[in-house]
């Protein structure tokens, strides 16, 4: 047990740095995105004298789930040395979670953002809906493959200006 | 269910998923076309993401102390492993590894669904409501597959229903209860298989007539992977697998 009597940490002020020190830390797989705007990042607090930041893995095997613990603890350990990481599984990561901001940056990077919401089934593959082609803005556009080079993405083909692009699955 | 059985229960989540996903990941470099080599590794992915979220939870239920989802992998023998027989069987063609993914996914999504909505164990039903997500996204492929395969060409619809064939006799073995089994389903854990196959059987017929494909007769099903006894496959899969930490022991990148 902590003794809280002779603690001299201010809870409050750790937390408010820490989570600004958040916004600092990117996706490993989409750099131009923080690990808040992606959703990935769920909580900061202060709990038995120390930070406590939860994080939610996009999907079970995400190879980058393990960089990003590492590049949260010691973004955090500046701030507070003690600082702890946990991983939340329940409730399970969405889509939903990625801000309109956060996808408009997805867009300018060549990545066709998630659309819409989740629970909308349809739209897990694409089947049915335009996912415009974040390049050149067309609605013609082609389901190359239902995977692509991370596991959160699916590969595209824009019948316009010919690019490939990736998509950002809504799940 | 007591401790002991819920341990059981949750190395064979783990196992039916390791065992597959290690199966796929033999695909990798060797695919028929580069967006199917990734597609078939990225379900690898995630099956190894949910093994070592069910192994990890096994592990901590081990009376003898903690066992870590990599001891579990790399240091148990065959007759240890309790994954199904389908999913230890060899990649085959293409057919074949599509056939064996089909049938796994529609069970393993009907098991997840069940799992995610239990209360009888919380981290349990959080790691399946994530797979729920992901075996969604694997059904949708592999029956698109055995769709395009079996009404694609005719040589194409022969080879996936020679598939179907061979791999009918893994089936059964997925809807067997013992006694773990009860006690899951009676502490709501688990699902009841004879209510799950009903509704397997359904989407499959649905794919399977889609697809053209001729639903095999159930015959003499091969049975034995929960209780450790597996085909010859499964070995000369492991000694593959668990090599390197087992010439090294402890050793890390």
């Amino acid at each position: 047990m902590t003794d809280l009597t002779i603690s001299n940490k201010n809870g409050a002020e750790l937390v408010k740095k820490v989570k600004r020190q958040m916004k600092d830390v990117m996706d490993p797989e989409l750099p131009f995105l923080s690990i808040e705007d992606m959703g990935i990042l769920r909580d900061v607090f202060f709990e038995n004298d120390h930070v406590v930041c939860v994080i939610t893995p996009t999907y079970s095997g995400c190879p980058a789930t393990e960089v990003i613990s590492e590049d949260v603890l010691t973004a955090a350990r500046v701030i507070d040395p003690e600082a702890e990481i946990r991983i939340a599984l329940s409730p399970a990561w969405t889509t939903d979670w990625i801000g309109e901001e956060a996808r408009n940056k997805m867009e300018v990077n060549g990545i066709a953002p998630p659309q819409g919401s989740s629970h909308d089934r349809a739209f897990l593959t694409g089947d049915g809906k335009i996912i415009p082609c974040p390049l050149c803005k067309s609605k013609n556009t082609k389901l190359v493959s239902p995977f692509g080079s991370t596991a959160c993405k699916a590969s595209f083909k824009c019948n316009e200006c010919l690019e490939p692009f990736e998509h950002f699955k809504c799940i | 269910m007591n401790n002991s059985q819920l341990k059981s229960a949750l190395l064979r989540l783990g196992d039916d998923a390791l065992i597959l996903g290690q199966r796929l990941a033999e695909w990798c470099g060797h695919a028929p076309a580069l967006e199917e080599d990734i597609a078939l590794t990225n379900i690898s992915l995630d099956l190894i993401g949910q093994t070592q979220s069910y192994l990890s939870l096994a592990g901590s239920l081990f009376e003898d102390g903690v066992k870590t989802d990599d001891e579990l992998t790399f240091l148990r023998t065959d007759r240890e492993f309790q994954n199904l027989l389908l999913v230890e069987q060899p990649n085959g063609n293409f057919g074949d590894t599509i056939v064996r993914q089909f049938l796994f996914d529609k069970f393993a999504l009907l098991r997840a669904e069940h799992l995610a909505q239990q209360t009888f164990n919380s981290e349990a039903a959080a790691i399946a409501a994530k797979a729920v997500k992901e075996i969604r996204y694997h059904a949708d492929h592999s029956s698109k597959w055995v769709i395009r395969l079996g009404d694609g060409t005719t040589e194409s619809h022969d080879r996936v229903q020679k598939s179907l064939d061979d791999l009918w006799k893994f089936t059964g073995e997925m809807f067997i209860s013992d006694e773990i089994d009860r006690a899951g389903v009676e502490s709501g854990f688990l699902p009841n298989l004879d209510d799950l196959k009903k509704k397997w059987d359904e989407e499959i017929d649905n794919v399977l007539g889609e697809a053209t494909l001729t639903r095999p007769e159930d015959c003499f099903m091969q049975t034995g992977g929960r209780t450790g006894i597996h085909t010859e496959q499964l070995s000369f899969m492991l000694a593959e697998m668990q090599v390197l930490p087992r010439t090294y022991p402890g050793t890390s990148w």
